[in-house]
């Protein structure tokens, strides 16, 4: 199977097998998120189509951009090479540095992800940074697909997140006329009620917050299937989920007022499942090895919790995934390919 | 205990010396092309600073606070940090003269690392107790190691992979250590 192939020896991918093995993978990665994307659809309306929308483009231009600029450079370099210029066919360079840029289906997934990640009804102006510094920044500053050290996608949500904080707190109430806080937030900033007390809220559905119980579950309905593909490998989403089941557990408190939250809201709050299953396990930014990504699930778990719960910011997925990102080489170093 | 262990975290990660209060950039630059040379000046910073920090507290507490000589702090402390960094170049060079070679001019520079009296000044600062200060210097100096030893494990990818020329070598590594330090600040407010 050639998928499983590149999947496993992430980083070396020949450049020959590249757009098409790899635009197959990402078409099953766009077709797994098509649940979760549904959900949030039904739950945060249409700001989420004009989030996409809004980030394909930017993401288009994006990649025109970085496409001519790789053919003027690549245009010197021909001239130096070869002084007589009627061996020179702009026009050509120009297509072939274009189409396997635009065909790179994961630089769509990157568009969706960004998009995804981000509040509905974003300003055009921060939905752009984003999509300009993970396709620039993120992935073709490294040289491309299979290069880069860090996600592309959270590079893009973390530049935002930390330049427009308040503009990505505006999560909009799942119910009308509830106040604003995201139920990981009422948990965070409780006063002195119990666990029980604050889950008998209108915010609150049976699993974790309201909406977002179904969020989650329809992002774990389509990385389920992505591992059932073979897509994705396991090790990183499950032992992900029971770092975080682990530590949420051991700080349960059995639901006081100082109590952190149980497990089941934690694994069903916030972004964890489409962290767990899609952003995690990008083949490029995770360790080769079986033992690299144990190693790198429970470390991500860890973070998200730690994040979450004693950090500034309401989640973590995002900056946990790029801190353990930028652990991945060490972990390479230390497990190598081979074991 | 939770106070210290507070403190720690803070130090080492929250407020990184490297990546959030930029200092010590120099041998984070300098050194991390290869892992093992940076795990070993890693190892002689952590030793230099611990040292220098817990000194200049027992010094500016017995001597120049009850004398009256605060304003030479600065200048009694690079000479506690300059005799400490002779130290740790006789120990390297009796202990694996290789490395010693291999860190050149970088193992007496660690004299010039702002990090190191950036600890000894702020902790004298900052804190009146010694055990304080020596978690604070081993923090720091543990901060200081991690990042560095993360950095030139993926310096070490970097220069495998096929960077475009216009971004290869240096420019590569400053936006690779503003990633790292955007990547910290998720620690921001970790309490």
């Amino acid at each position: 199977m050639n998928n499983k192939r590149i999947l496993s020896h992430g980083l070396n991918l020949g450049p020959e097998s590249r757009p098409t093995s790899t635009a197959s993978i990402m078409n099953h990665v766009l077709l797994a998120l098509f649940p979760g994307l549904f959900a949030q659809f039904y739950y945060f309306g249409t700001g989420y189509l004009y989030n996409l929308a809004i980030a394909l483009f930017a993401g288009l231009l994006c990649c025109l951009t970085i496409a001519l600029a790789m053919t003027s450079t690549s245009e010197k370099a021909l001239s130096y090479a070869s002084p007589t210029p009627k061996h020179r066919f702009p026009g050509s360079i120009a297509r072939k540095n274009i189409s396997p840029i635009l065909l790179d289906n994961s630089n769509w997934v990157t568009c969706v992800l960004v998009a995804i990640a981000l509040p509905p009804n974003m300003p055009i102006l921060i939905v752009t940074v984003a999509i300009v510094s993970a396709l620039g920044l993120g992935k073709y500053i490294y040289g491309g697909l299979g290069q880069n050290i860090f996600n592309p996608a959270m590079v893009g949500y973390g530049v935002v997140l930390i330049s427009f904080p308040s503009d990505l707190a505006l999560w909009p109430p799942v119910i009308e006329g509830l106040s604003g806080a995201t139920p990981l937030e009422q948990l965070k900033y409780n006063s002195g009620q119990t666990v029980q007390e604050l889950t008998a809220g209108p915010a609150f559905g049976t699993l974790a917050g309201q909406g977002w119980e179904w969020i989650n579950a329809a992002y774990l309905a389509g990385g389920l299937y992505l591992i059932y593909q073979r897509i994705i490998g396991w090790h990183i989403p499950v032992y992900l989920l029971a770092s975080i089941i682990l530590w949420s557990a051991a700080w349960y408190d059995m639901g006081s007022s100082l109590s952190l939250g149980s497990p089941v809201f934690h694994l069903f709050s916030g972004g964890i499942m489409l962290g767990a299953f899609f952003i995690a396990t990008d083949p490029v930014t995770c360790p080769s090895s079986t033992r690299g990504k144990i190693y790198f699930g429970l470390l991500c778990g860890s973070l998200i919790f730690i994040i979450r719960s004693w950090g500034g910011y309401p989640d973590g997925i995002a900056f946990a995934v790029l801190l353990a990102n930028l652990c991945v080489p060490l972990i390479d170093h230390i497990h190598n390919i081979n074991d | 205990m939770a106070e210290l262990f507070m403190l720690f975290v803070a130090t080492m990660l929250v407020n990184n010396f490297v990546l959030v209060q930029f200092l010590g950039l120099c041998p984070f630059m300098g050194v991390s092309n290869r892992l093992d040379t940076s795990l070993s000046m890693a190892l002689a910073t952590t030793f230099v600073l611990t040292f220098s920090a817990t000194l200049s507290h027992i010094i500016y507490h017995t001597l120049l606070l009850p004398m009256h000589l605060e304003y030479l702090q600065i200048i009694t402390f690079i000479v506690v940090i300059a005799s400490l960094v002779q130290a740790a170049e006789f120990l390297m060079r009796a202990l694996s003269p290789l490395m010693y070679q291999v860190l050149g001019i970088y193992l007496p520079l660690i004299t010039t690392n702002c990090a190191v009296l950036g600890v000894a000044l702020l902790s004298v600062r900052e804190f009146s107790s010694l055990l304080e200060t020596i978690v604070f210097a081993i923090a720091a100096s543990l901060g200081f190691s991690l990042v560095l030893i993360l950095f030139s494990a993926i310096r070490e990818r970097l220069s495998a992979s096929n960077i475009p020329e216009a971004f290869a070598g240096t420019p590569i590594h400053l936006i690779t250590a503003g990633l790292m330090s955007m990547a910290f600040m998720g620690f921001a407010g970790l309490s």
